[in-house]
């Protein structure tokens, strides 16, 4: 799960790591009592999860109050890459002497984490690391070991923060990894990390991304997510523990095994090409075990979303075996009742197919057709999204 | 042969009490795997009757390889208690630790991964979040089905459990040395390289199937390893290249980063270092069936 930036923020704050006031808003109105509440200049700032606010038009200076007010209404609403803006983090306005990046993340290719850090702040660190690689110290952090004092002025030296500053850079740094490990996450960025004009070192701005593995040990974390933001179906789908993702096509997916599903979104481009270009409408797993219950409430998530003309289901048996997914599918049609009215193309492959495909036979629903092979049902599927 | 698993492996169930692990000692037992017992802290002492099988349960890893002479243990343990029980595994040095477990948070990972180095890598770890290894007719340990394939010249490494079932039962008749299923996990043990090294070494195994998906660069770096170190025909298949960026899809390692960790890359790396890679696993499928001539 990745964080806005107030919420990054908090978390920061919370741990020590020295932010400025502020507090967030959803209306103008908010925003200009957070702005009178901290007096002097602001910052209204968009809050949403993605780059490049600034250009988009996302964070404007406010002098008083009554600019903070008009600023934020000129924020809110807008649309940042695919993101619409419903909150602004007002925040006092800092004079900024200097600019760096600090963060730790996950580094899968190590199976470890690594601290990142530059001088060079207050742009995008991909930029950093292309153009001026030597300028980003990269420190790999041994899971068990973690940063103490020396690992963190280790950091700090290698990166060459300004000796003047050092020791408030390296209490940050082991503060953050400290954070970092409290709050199981996978980022923890600070970029900008500023210096004001007297020299006090500040987290400007903030990203976090939690494992949501490990939400179980963080009952608080669940405070984070932004159910507004949730696509609908994806809330639904959610509220029902299905592994689900909404995309833009219009041919729904049902499958068992993520690499499957991913597969069978593949399949189903490739096959849409041929087909008035259609595209999966989204991706959902319904796990290895692939039993009624859960086909049922899969199909019922995917038949609810107005955009989707036909439904793929592609199910290998291998845990469960073909004929149990068969009766899964035809029970599952019989609790939807009318509710689906959407043709499904099935495909079965793996243990006992034979029986699996005589049971769905059998059953003869009006809106099934049974194919043999992954790619042919990916082609009818696509086909029938294409005629409706 | 076959590579990690072979019909003299003995194994043993950590987390044999569990309702998972039960079902799935049972499935292991009916594939023929020679299971020796199982590990439960708090049922030290007591046996369990699957499938016929009565099984001792002991009150460690390092009590379960004493008295059984056990050398691979399958964890079955819930995420919470994970950790603990990889690491148990470890300290208890035994050759093979395949790890089902699905959700466990990747600190957790990162964590049991730098003890196993630090204490020298004796213990090989496949997973998490993994359908385990296969050497059909001989072992089964984990939850991969083993009556869809048979025995065969085929090595298979996959990041997928049922893209690795499907690719098995594709290409059935001509049937695999071994399959491992290296799991979904941003922080896994056993790798790719892994895999293939094993594979290039193994001499029941004509050829190789690797199956990786968006996220993180393991197949790029695989696809270097396979320039350099095999002389073995590759086939190879990439799900994924419709996902959008950003979203983690199923698997918890499954998710573009920006540019970072897109199917096209992966294709691009595989092709590249002389990979044929099949466009849907069917395609795939035919390629290693024209390799082999099967």
């Amino acid at each position: 799960m990745d964080l806005y930036e107030y919420q990054a923020k908090e978390i920061f704050a919370s741990h020590g790591i020295p932010t400025l006031p502020g507090s967030v808003a959803t209306d103008p109105n908010g925003a200009q009592a957070v702005a009178e509440e901290i007096g002097g200049p602001v910052v209204v700032k968009a809050q949403v999860k993605a780059g490049g606010r600034g250009k988009a038009g996302g964070v404007k200076l406010a002098e008083t109050p009554d600019e903070a007010r008009s600023k934020a209404e000129a924020i809110l609403g807008l649309d940042i890459k695919g993101h619409t803006t419903r909150q602004v983090l007002v925040t006092e306005a800092s004079d900024i002497a200097d600019e760096y990046y600090l963060s730790f993340l996950l580094d899968r290719a190590n199976r470890s984490f690594l601290a990142m850090a530059s001088v060079e702040g207050g742009m995008e660190i991909e930029e950093v690391a292309a153009t001026k690689p030597e300028a980003l110290a990269r420190i790999p952090i041994d899971p068990i070991r973690g940063v103490d004092e020396a690992k963190a002025r280790e950091i700090v030296e290698a990166a060459k923060f300004p000796t003047e500053i050092a020791d408030q850079v390296t209490e940050i740094v082991a503060r953050l990894w400290e954070a970092f490990v409290a709050e199981d996450a996978t980022l923890f960025e600070i970029n900008p990390l500023v210096k004001d004009p007297q020299g006090k070192v500040i987290a400007l701005d903030g990203k976090v991304s939690l494992d949501d593995n490990a939400a179980f040990r963080h009952s608080k974390q669940s405070e984070y997510v932004d159910e507004g933001a949730e696509d609908p179906l994806e809330a639904k789908a959610k509220a029902k523990d299905l592994n689900y993702v909404k995309l833009d096509g219009e041919v729904g997916i049902i499958g068992n095994g993520a690499g499957l599903v991913m597969s069978t979104l593949d399949v189903v481009a490739y096959a849409g090409a041929d087909h008035g270009n259609v595209k999966p409408a989204n991706f959902l797993d319904i796990g290895g075990g692939a039993s009624a219950e859960v086909m049922a409430a899969g199909l019922d998530v995917i038949l609810g979303d107005p955009d989707v003309k036909s439904v793929f289901v592609n199910v290998f048996g291998g845990i469960t075996a073909c004929d149990a997914v068969a009766n899964g599918i035809v029970q599952a049609l019989k609790m939807l009742g009318d509710e689906a009215a959407k043709p499904l193309v099935v495909r079965l492959d793996g243990n006992n197919v034979e029986e699996g495909r005589r049971i769905l036979a059998e059953a003869d629903h009006p809106l099934v057709t049974l194919v043999d092979t992954m790619d042919g049902a990916a082609d009818k599927a696509a086909e029938l999204a294409a005629g409706k | 042969m076959s590579i990690f698993l072979n019909e003299n492996s003995k194994v043993i169930v950590q987390g044999i009490t569990g309702s998972e692990g039960t079902k799935h000692t049972a499935r292991m037992l009916r594939s023929g795997t020679n299971i020796v017992g199982g590990v439960n802290a708090r049922k030290a002492g007591q046996t369990v009757e699957i499938e016929g099988s009565r099984l001792p349960v002991f009150g460690s890893v390092k009590e379960a390889m004493t008295e059984t002479g056990a050398d691979v243990s399958v964890v079955f343990v819930p995420p919470k208690f994970a950790k603990d029980a990889v690491i148990e595994a470890i300290d208890a040095e035994i050759g093979l630790a395949v790890v089902i477990t699905e959700g466990i948070p990747v600190h957790d990972a990162a964590y049991f991964w730098s003890h196993a180095t630090a204490t020298g890598n004796r213990t090989r770890i496949v997973g998490p979040n993994c359908p385990g290894v296969i050497s059909p007719g001989k072992s089964n340990a984990g939850i991969i089905p083993a009556d869809i394939t048979s025995t065969g010249r085929i090595g298979l490494v996959s990041k997928s459990g049922t893209l690795t079932y499907q690719m098995m039962y594709e290409l059935r008749d001509i049937g695999f040395s071994t399959c491992v299923g290296i799991g979904g996990d941003p922080v896994i043990g056993t790798t790719h390289i892994d895999a293939l090294r094993a594979f290039e070494q193994d001499p029941e195994t004509e050829a190789i199937v690797m199956i990786g998906e968006i996220g993180g660069d393991a197949e790029e770096r695989a696809a270097e390893y396979v320039k350099d170190n095999v002389s073995k025909p590759v086939v190879g298949y990439v799900a994924g290249f419709t996902a959008p960026e950003g979203k983690t899809m199923g698997h918890a390692g499954a998710i573009v980063s920006g540019s970072a960790g897109t199917a096209e890359a992966k294709k691009e790396a595989l092709e590249a270092a002389g990979v044929r890679v099949g466009k849907t696993p069917s395609e795939t499928a035919r390629l290693m069936r024209s390799i082999l001539g099967g």
